[in-house]
């Protein structure tokens, strides 16, 4: 019994080794290998917008302000913080516009994006003890975009809008200093602090997903495309007319895709910290523990998508479908909470959701193994319950 | 008519291979002896690669038995492997591995040691002369090399019985004499018993001791090239080509109708050959082209090939030129083989 272990073991190395000699001498697919990752990281890392990417979105300003007994105070200081402000986050390039109708005609050929309106009782109800009212114009075809514009503005607003207030306490009380005039007008001042120090960027929520989808994908879609082409080309045949346990053709194909797998993982860990800034805070062993658990809890998924595919396109075509929504779903690009809740519920099935999940709270919050606890249960019940149901599907698929 | 006996070293019984509803091998019996070589003849689809993949434990029976040197190909499948090696129509090896590496791999799967292997690698190497490419990636090596490679890759183990599947197959006539050759020199040196398939009737006759023919899964012939053909000879069968200078699509129809002609195929356009039997065959056909005002240039009598055998046999040729009394602009031209091609390949 242990002498066959050995040998399934050996047979399994030679197995992988010689794919992984194949792997290296095919120049073309390692450059791709190493670009993949690049490409996925800067693709990814720099098209979603993170806190200040909105920036240079054209508004039209309309100020039709008929003042109170002669004078435009109100739009006058409104305008002066408006610019104040802007100049300094250079979000919106303001044009004037002189109606309403020309200004929605301007967002309509799409040459602005937006506009905000003074109406003409502004001073009038400023002065007066009332609420002054302003109008944002925005673009209902660009849902993001206008309503990335509108949570910016309304930020503008209430900012001014407390100044005023905050000058407004201090004449009817000239005995209050600025601060504690502020306490009345504002109670509550928010202050954000991480579980660890330091700023994080949108690059340390996506990284430990790409590896984790990454290093996993590389065993479930490489698994059946290798065993798939070597059937193809009929070299598998070679290996089953040798007197060898036939899981070690699975074992050593596993073995090498594995190595391959870590290797873009390592590629993808370098590339992270070095050109997108992002820290690993926890153990790096404990990250690749956890990649290597990744790949378990996968083997089996995809040693029974080989079993069933017949030929290499059966089988990338099994990989695209499963591929996408697990992509998509397991929180890899978008925060899970952001779905809805039966893609939630979706998402809580798929264990490269857990694994994304374990990865991101190791390397990002510096978590240790007691922190992610769940998340290694659900990764090794998979595993092994995908590994028993996958083993004798394998063995008879071989002897068809 | 083809009982089983203790030297068989491959014995064959009532084996079936059913895909779904198609029956590629059906319910054949045979067996090859020890330090023979036997060619299983019959055109693609036939269930040759069938036979083989069952006999090398690639693919499983539906129904019947296969024993290798005494060891049953499905309960003992491992000790069969031992025995055997197979080159089957897809070159087994990596295309970016050196020959070496290729040979090294294939026989450390065999638990093959380290000095004992790489003996046997430059032995064999030598055998096929490329010892002087041994490190050369396989991808580099030209059609008849890699068959070469092929070929010694399966002899790794020093197999007792080795199956050939189609080993010329696509090879130029320098290399295809070379493979025959050294399959005949490995049969003569090493006692090997060889088991080979193939469509080309006279690759069977020049390698074979004994031939089995092979059509639609059945084994419908058994014996030696000789004696096949010599039944047939005897069996008042008359096989002529004629070369007439007016070769006309009517004359094929009038000829292909007389009742004593089996088949008739157009060779080029004045060259016809004709299997017709019983009787005054030979005249009553002369009689039909000259009432038809057909032109007689030169006429030849033919000794019986395997071929013939072959479309006596089965009523059928093995090339695809072959037709089954239709005429000849209807000829279905499709498909991989010959005859019913809707039944498409068996494997």
């Amino acid at each position: 019994m242990k002498m066959r272990g050995k040998t399934l073991m050996s047979n399994s190395l030679r197995i992988a080794w010689k794919d992984l000699i194949e792997l290296f001498r095919n120049r073309l697919g390692l450059v791709m290998l190493i670009l993949m990752p690049i490409f996925m990281m800067g693709m990814v890392g720099f098209i979603f917008p993170s806190n200040n990417s909105l920036n240079h979105v054209s508004v039209a300003l309309i100020n039709q302000d008929a003042g109170f007994s002669g004078s435009t105070i109100g739009s006058q200081v409104f305008l002066t913080a408006l610019n104040g402000i802007n100049n300094q986050t250079g979000m919106l390039d303001i044009s004037n516009a002189t109606t309403i109708d020309a200004l929605k005609e301007s967002v309509q050929k799409g040459d602005i994006q937006g506009g905000i309106v003074i109406p003409s009782n502004f001073t009038q109800c400023l002065l007066s003890g009332q609420q002054g009212t302003l109008i944002i114009v925005t673009d209902n075809s660009n849902p993001q975009i206008s309503a990335a514009m509108q949570s910016a503005l309304t930020a503008v607003f209430q900012q001014m809008g407390t100044m005023l207030a905050q000058q407004k306490v201090i004449t009817l009380n000239p005995a209050l200093n600025a601060t504690s005039a502020l306490a009345i007008v504002q109670p509550y001042n928010i202050q954000v602090e991480g579980v660890v120090s330091g700023h994080t960027s949108y690059f340390d929520f996506i990284a430990p997903g790409i590896m984790a989808m990454t290093v996993m994908m590389s065993v479930m879609t490489g698994l059946p495309a290798a065993i798939s082409q070597e059937k193809e080309v009929g070299t598998l045949d070679g290996m089953m007319v040798a007197p060898i346990n036939r899981l070690s053709i699975i074992v050593g194909k596993t073995l090498a895709q594995t190595a391959r797998g870590l290797l873009q993982g390592v590629i993808i860990l370098i590339l992270a910290s070095v050109l997108f800034g992002v820290h690993i805070q926890g153990s790096i062993l404990l990250v690749f523990g956890l990649l290597l658990l990744g790949v378990f809890s996968f083997v089996g998924l995809g040693v029974v998508l080989t079993s069933f595919a017949k030929d290499q396109e059966t089988a990338m075509m099994i990989m695209m479908t499963l591929m996408f929504p697990m992509m998509f779903l397991s929180g890899v690009f978008f925060p899970v909470q952001q779905m809805p809740w039966y893609m939630q519920d979706i998402s809580k099935v798929l264990p490269l959701t857990y694994a994304a999940d374990a990865l991101r709270k190791v390397m990002v919050l510096g978590a240790g193994i007691p922190q992610i606890t769940t998340e290694l249960t659900v990764l090794i019940v998979f595993g092994v319950v995908m590994t028993a149901i996958a083993v004798p599907v394998f063995k008879r698929a071989m002897t068809r | 008519m083809f009982a089983l006996d203790n030297e068989s070293i491959i014995g064959v019984q009532n084996l079936t291979k059913a895909f779904g509803n198609f029956v590629a091998v059906d319910n054949i019996t045979f067996g090859v002896k020890k330090g023979e070589i036997f060619g299983l003849l019959g055109p693609n689809g036939a269930g040759k690669s069938t036979v083989i993949r069952i006999l090398s434990t690639l693919t499983r029976p539906t129904k019947g038995t296969a024993t290798i040197g005494g060891f049953d190909v499905v309960k003992q499948d491992n000790e069969v492997r031992k025995l055997i090696g197979i080159v089957s129509e897809k070159m087994i090896m990596y295309n970016r591995l050196t020959a070496r590496e290729n040979l090294w791999f294939f026989g450390t799967l065999f638990g093959m040691q380290k000095e004992e292997l790489n003996r046997r690698i430059d032995e064999l190497l030598e055998l096929v002369q490329l010892t002087k490419w041994g490190k050369t990636q396989v991808g580099k090596f030209s059609t008849g090399m890699k068959q070469k490679m092929n070929i010694i890759r399966a002899l790794l183990n020093m197999p007792q019985v080795l199956f050939l599947d189609e080993p010329t197959l696509g090879l130029d006539p320098q290399s295809t004499v070379e493979i025959r050759e050294f399959i005949r020199k490995l049969n003569q040196e090493h006692g090997t018993t060889v088991l080979i398939t193939t469509h080309m009737m006279s690759e069977a006759d020049l390698l074979c001791d004994q031939i089995g023919i092979i059509d639609h899964g059945k084994i419908v012939a058994l014996d030696t090239s000789t004696n096949l053909k010599n039944a047939i000879a005897g069996a008042n069968t008359t096989i002529l080509t004629l070369e007439i200078a007016n070769l006309t699509p009517d004359l094929l129809t009038t000829v292909r109708a007389l009742k004593c002609v089996e088949t008739v195929s157009q060779e080029n356009s004045s060259h016809m050959k004709i299997h017709a039997h019983g009787e005054g065959a030979f005249d009553s056909i002369i009689d039909a082209i000259r009432a038809n005002k057909g032109n007689i240039i030169s006429m030849q009598n033919i000794q019986p090939t395997l071929e013939d055998v072959f479309l006596h046999i089965t009523g059928r040729e093995v090339r695809e030129t072959a037709d089954q009394k239709i005429p000849l602009a209807e000829h279905p031209r499709s498909g991989h083989g010959f005859g019913n091609s809707s039944r498409g390949r068996g494997r």
